[in-house]
């Protein structure tokens, strides 16, 4: 029982919760806020009670687990196939933190016009998405979550956001849907070009490690779901989506966007186009990795010439997702593993700074640099710290959790697939790795600028004189499981790479040798 | 087996940081007194596992063909598994330098949070200052015990960061936050050449752990070329940490800190981070020439032009920060030659500079300036702080039989002995550096010191938090060099014996005392003496130091390289430039493109419904908006809100029906 | 075939109904027409269930029960209906159905 309703009853509980806080009167508006804490808590205590029997249970800590495959649309051959595995997990749980985070959030402020029943449904709403696409192990299923994520984001960001919150919304929407159908039409291609006439993750990649498909369908259909990916991801070029929604977003919206939405995108990749195409992938590879240096050092340079807090961290964004793809490119157990620690590291960093950045704005009522005018440090002390802090982890300072995605990133880049290196392009991927790391030097100068600027220095007379709210118990509630989260899994990178390991190299054996 | 229990060194200044920065504030001395009982825990700790590698190296006969025999306890557990075979081990790699860094670590520590305790007095930030002390102090020991390069690099960054935080501990002034960016900055981009090495080093031998590494090295499984790029890179890691031409020019700046800060961590301990990083891999090093005779150059040439710097300054901390680049030149130069050379220099160097630096913040706090000018006379003010300034400036100047003197002194004939041009060139530079060194620190000592004091108020002694760590500092200036001795005597070179890695080295390549020489190194220093004296002995009005003209002019704007770093490179190339330009691109090329498709594909749209000049995606969104809008005002008629209307349709459409399928039907 | 007459009957006071709800303006005409056409509907119904049972031998008086059920229903319907009549006249003083569009557009 437990086994087979234990995730079903994750993922769709909030779903549930979002329709009971629709259903609670207009009158009763602010009761939508227990309300969603109580769902969200509860899904957060059912995903770790997942994550503990995941250990265990039968499963032992590796493999697929809580299986449920049943019919859904028999006609395609689409069924109802959930299921968790160390790919899987990691990003599970960190979704369903990250919301429960949010949603306590929610309770200090919610950007105007308020309206918490409508925002906080529309996040459960999101939730079950996101955690759906994790746990989905059928294409149409995926396919389905995935698209159930863009809706209330669209929402979030076209009526919570900033002043150019339509245009930001619709690009948004517009952008990934349109990458998303042409993943669906590679989607569809798997299906007919497998025999099995199936949308089951696992019989198509079982297909893909037989055989089944030709290098030329391969190629083809790589390209339309790479596509899909990358603008999820987003890789450079596909990025110019990220800024606009980030900077237009309500600051929950960019936490979620950032936190876990962005890692949808390696996901796919590391679940689908890897395991399904992996001749096309490795075709592919070196094309992945030069994107992934590009996005790297040209979201370091672009972050240093801008003025607003949100925009900078969101292109920091795309450098950072470039060290994932980077790993990702080397298809090889280290860097599939540094990729997942890099999109959990990512979750949890930048989701904290775009908190802290949103608060702020909720102070400073500008996320402008030059407006905010430097002395956060004297004006908000331990806001001021905290930005600091969450910098300095974002640039990768070690043993935060972002040094081990980076830097095995870049080991894994030194060392990729013998398939890789029989095609002769060994020296491309030392090449790049010289530019990665040069990377991370911009990365460390556009941040440490960002908090001269903001934190140091003395604050001008009128930030004084607001006499600014210094942090409020309920952002600290919010805040402190993550920071405590970001200072654990640097310190112990163990709780990450022992997670996703074994199925790593489960999955890369099975899909490159056969 | 005490050196067993080595992770408390470590371990102890972690937990103490965390205390202070968790209670420091409520506890009736702010915190002070955990980081200070911490330290001495960690010194007492040091001290015994110093003395069981001693016990274990010293004096023990090695068959020469058998090699190995030096002390090594490894002990590591698995962090987290990375790929199929590799994995990030947290472990201690303890041998006979890392337990010689062990005691120069803890007790300049000690020491300086001692002298802290005066100099910090009444701070703001006071707690703050202690907690991140003792995390500078983890973070250093941390580097040093480190079994493996990636934890080893999680150091080297935290004393990064740390460093960075104490330069920037004034953080409201603006050219306060400029230096801590600067230094930072500066180490990090020798980090990129670091990353890579270790990543180099890791992907060429499928491990992280240094032994594995030192052995798949010593066994020749790495490709010669890999090694040598890996080790070039590593150098420029070493460059940037240990402040080596050309990357020097942070040191200077950091000295915006606070005095005791620069005494522990831009004097004795983080900036020899690098020398001490060529030491571990020194088999490493030893295996690729290219890499040594990098060495020696960089060396050679940052310790001749950072000495003529120091000629120019006058500001007492930039004349030791300085200095302390020019020693290190000599540390790196001398790690090129001889894996003892380096070494020694670095753990003497350790004690006298910090010594100086704690005098140079005596005499500021004194003076409550910087600048020389502002000094003089200050003898007979504060003769603790004289008398221990002048012991430290003669281990610096390296007087026989001070212990800066051992150590340059064996730099010097490890260069000669190795011979070939780089050797030639280190010995020549070396001893030229000799000859300026003594100038510009007699130079110090008669600014300072001598004649009548120039400065406001009246200056005094420093209270004895201060003096004290200044004198336990000064013993070690003048007698630490004897332990490695280079005559027969009872402990003869047991410094060498005591960090040597691997003891049939040692054996293999001894170091002979040459009377000529150390008698020549004297006599240049005395000259660099005796003219200061000429020129300082009366306080000149016109320093002709300032007045060399176009000597002067290029050493006062420190060979231009501030402003080809800060102005041109990072200032107008990257942040004025290129910044920018990839904004630019990403705004009007990328962003173009997106807006360009969204334009093409729906064209026809916006045709039909808009005309005139349309941006971006927003007139397909607009031309999809107004479609809408078109088609819905006509049919919106229809919803007339007359019921009738309806009926009658609902009528006209009954009928229909019936007709149809009167007709249509059978 | 003596159910031509009644559902000649019925189809004319249909039409008489039709006419009369397109074609009033007042609301309570207009539900009176209503009822008519309902009429004629229960009369169709009952003519039906003659032709039903005297050709296929159907026992069952389906139609005359459904009859007695619309007729039910119907009671009720003009309760609503005159309840909507006399809100609209509180709240606007005429039951003039042209004027009632508030769900235009």
């Amino acid at each position: 029982m437990w086994e087979s309703a234990a995730l079903s009853v994750t993922v769709f509980l909030p779903l549930v919760g979002a329709a009971a806080i629709a259903l609670i009167p207009h009158a009763k508006e602010r009761s939508a806020k227990p309300v969603a804490l109580a769902v969200t808590l509860a899904t957060f205590a059912l995903s770790l009670l997942i994550l503990a029997s995941y250990y265990l249970g039968p499963a032992g800590g590796q493999g697929r687990a809580f299986i449920v495959d049943v019919e859904w649309i028999p006609v395609i051959g689409a069924g109802y196939r959930v299921a968790i595995d160390g790919i899987s997990m990691p990003l599970f749980v960190l979704t369903n933190l990250l919301t429960l985070l949010c949603v306590v959030y929610c309770f200090h402020h919610i950007e105007p016009p308020g309206r918490p029943r409508a925002f906080l449904g529309l996040i459960l709403l999101l939730q079950t998405g996101m955690a759906g696409t994790f746990v989905a192990f059928d294409l149409i299923l995926f396919f389905v979550f995935w698209e159930l994520v863009l809706v209330p984001m669209y929402f979030l960001i076209g009526i919570w956001g900033g002043p150019h919150r339509e245009y930001a919304a619709v690009k948004f929407f517009l952008y990934t849907m349109f990458g998303s159908m042409i993943m669906l039409v590679g989607f569809i291609a798997l299906y007919f070009g497998a025999g099995a006439e199936t949308f089951s993750m696992v019989e198509l990649s079982q297909a893909a490690a037989g055989g089944e498909y030709g290098i030329v369908f391969q190629r083809l259909v790589f390209l339309a779901i790479f596509l899909g990916l990358a603008i999820k991801v987003p890789m450079w070029p596909f990025h110019t989506w990220l800024p606009d929604a980030h900077t237009e977003a309500p600051t929950v919206g960019s936490v979620l966007l950032a936190g876990i939405m962005l890692k949808m995108g390696t996901y796919g990749f590391v679940r689908i186009a890897v395991p399904m195409l992996p001749e096309a992938a490795v075709d592919y590879a070196p094309f992945l990795a030069v994107l992934a240096v590009i996005a790297i050092l040209y979201g370091a340079l672009c972050c240093m010439a801008q003025t607003d807090l949100k925009r900078l961290i969101a292109f920091s964004s795309v450098g950072h997702m470039g060290f994932v793809m980077l790993g990702i490119a080397a298809l090889t157990t280290a860097g599939v593993n540094a990729a997942i620690f890099g999109m959990v590291a990512h979750g949890l960093i930048t989701g904290m700074l775009f908190f802290v950045v949103g608060s702020l704005k909720h102070r400073y009522h500008t996320s402008t640099i030059a407006d905010i005018g430097g002395g956060v440090l004297q004006t908000t002390p331990r806001i001021g710290a905290i930005l600091t802090f969450v910098a300095i982890a974002s640039l990768g300072l070690p043993p935060l959790p972002g040094f081990w995605g980076e830097v095995v990133a870049l080991y894994a880049a030194f060392n990729p697939a013998e398939a890789i290196v029989d095609a002769g392009l060994l020296g491309l991927f030392r090449v790049l790795v010289v530019f990665g790391a040069i990377g991370t030097l911009l990365t460390a100068g556009y941040f440490l600028t960002m908090l001269q600027r903001v934190t140091m220095g003395t604050p001008p007379r009128r930030w004084v004189d607001a006499g600014l709210q210094d942090v409020s118990p309920i952002e600290l509630g919010a805040w402190t499981p993550l920071l405590v989260t970001t200072v654990v899994v640097g310190l112990v990178p163990l709780l990450v790479f022992g997670i996703t390991r074994p199925d790593v190299s489960r999955i890369l054996t099975t899909a490159l040798t056969g | 087996m005490i050196a067993e229990l080595s992770w408390l060194i470590p371990a102890v200044p972690a937990v103490s940081a965390a205390l202070i920065f968790l209670i420091g504030k409520r506890l009736p001395r702010h915190g002070a007194e955990i980081g200070i009982t911490a330290m001495a825990a960690t010194l007492v700790l040091a001290i015994a596992v110093a003395a069981q590698v001693w016990r274990a190296n010293v004096g023990v006969t090695i068959d020469p063909e058998g090699g190995g025999g030096a002390f090594l306890l490894e002990r590591a557990v698995t962090l987290a598994p990375l790929g199929e075979d590799i994995a990030v081990q947290l472990g201690m790699r303890v041998d006979g330098l890392a337990a010689m860094m062990f005691v120069l670590v803890a007790l300049v520590s000690l020491m300086v949070h001692i002298y802290s305790v005066g100099y910090m007095h009444g701070d703001a930030r006071y707690t703050y200052y202690f907690g991140l002390l003792s995390l500078f102090s983890f973070s250093m020991l941390l580097l040093v015990i480190a079994s493996d390069l990636l934890v080893l690099l999680v150091g080297w960054e935290l004393v990064g960061v740390c460093s960075f935080l104490l330069i920037g501990f004034w953080w409201e002034r603006k050219e306060i936050q400029d230096a801590s960016m600067k230094a930072f900055l500066t180490t990090k981009f020798g980090d990129v050449g670091l990353v890579v090495a270790v990543v180099a080093l890791g992907g060429a031998t499928g491990s992280f752990a240094i032994g594995d590494i030192l052995e798949a090295v010593e066994a020749g499984e790495v490709s010669h070329g890999l090694l040598t790029f890996a080790l070039i890179a590593m150098i420029l890691g070493v460059v940037g940490k240990s402040a080596q031409f050309p990357l020097h020019t942070w040191l200077p700046d950091a000295m915006a800190g606070p005095t005791p800060v620069s005494a522990l961590i831009h004097a004795a301990t983080m900036v020899t981070a690098g020398g001490f990083l060529v030491a571990r891999l020194y088999p490493a090093f030893h295996e690729s020439a290219a890499a040594t005779g990098t060495l020696a150059v960089i060396g050679a040439i940052t310790l001749i032009t950072a000495g003529l710097l120091a000629l120019v300054q006058s500001d007492v901390k930039k004349v030791l920060a300085y200095s302390t680049i020019s020693q290190l030149g000599y540390m790196i130069a001398g790690l090129a030659f001889s894996y003892v050379a380096g070494v020694f220099h670095l753990f003497t160097h350790g004690f006298f500079k910090a010594l100086l630096f704690l005098g140079a913040g005596s005499l500021i706090h004194a003076a409550g300036s910087n600048h020389m000018e502002a000094m003089g006379g200050l003898r007979r003010f504060m003769p603790i702080t004289f008398w221990t300034f002048l012991l430290g400036s003669l281990a610096l100047i390296a007087v026989p039989p001070f212990a800066g003197f051992w150590s340059k002194d064996e730099v010097l004939v490890s260069a000669l002995d190795a011979g070939g041009y780089t050797g030639i060139l280190v010995f020549a530079l070396g001893g030229v550096g000799g000859l300026i060194t003594a100038f510009y620190m007699t130079r110090v000592l008669y600014l300072v010191f001598a004649g009548q004091y120039r400065g406001h108020g009246q200056p005094h002694e420093s209270p004895a938090s201060m003096t004290f760590p200044m004198i336990v500092l000064a013993v070690a200036a003048v007698g630490i060099g004897w332990v490695n001795l280079p005559v027969e005597a009872v402990q003869a070179r047991a410094f060498s014996s005591w960090v040597m890695y691997d003891l049939g080295y040692w054996v293999e390549h001894p170091v002979e005392f040459h009377p000529f020489l150390a008698l020549m190194a004297t006599v240049l220093a005395l000259a660099g003496v005796l003219g200061a004296w000429a020129i300082y002995r009366t306080y000149p009005e016109r320093d002709p130091m300032y007045h060399l003209g176009i000597v002067s002019h290029v050493l006062e704007r420190r060979y231009y390289l501030d402003d080809l770093y800060t102005d041109l490179i990072s200032r107008t190339a990257v942040r004025d430039l290129m910044g920018p330009a990839a904004a630019w691109t990403n705004d009007a090329v990328l962003d173009g493109v997106v807006a360009g498709a969204g334009r093409g594909a729906m064209g026809l749209g916006r045709r039909l419904y808009r005309t005139g000049d349309q941006k971006g995606l927003e007139g397909v969104v607009n031309g999809l908006g107004v479609s809408a809008l078109w088609s819905a005002a006509r049919v919106r008629l229809a919803q007339s809100g007359n019921v009738q209307l309806y009926a009658g349709a609902m009528f006209v459409g009954v009928v229909v029906l019936a007709v149809a399928f009167a007709v249509g039907g059978n | 075939m003596a159910a031509i007459y009644p559902l000649t009957f019925a189809a004319l006071l249909f039409s008489v109904g039709v006419y009369g709800v397109l074609s009033r303006r007042n609301a309570v005409l207009v539900l009176m027409s209503v009822e008519l056409m309902i009429a004629a509907v229960v009369v169709n119904l009952v003519a039906m269930n003659e032709i039903v049972a005297t050709q296929m031998g159907d026992p069952l008086l389906t139609g005359q029960a459904f009859a007695l059920f619309v007729l039910g229903i119907g009671a009720a319907e003009v309760g609503v209906g005159l309840a909507i009549v006399l809100l609209l006249y509180r709240n606007r003083a005429n039951v003039n159905v042209d004027d009632a569009e508030l769900m235009k557009y």
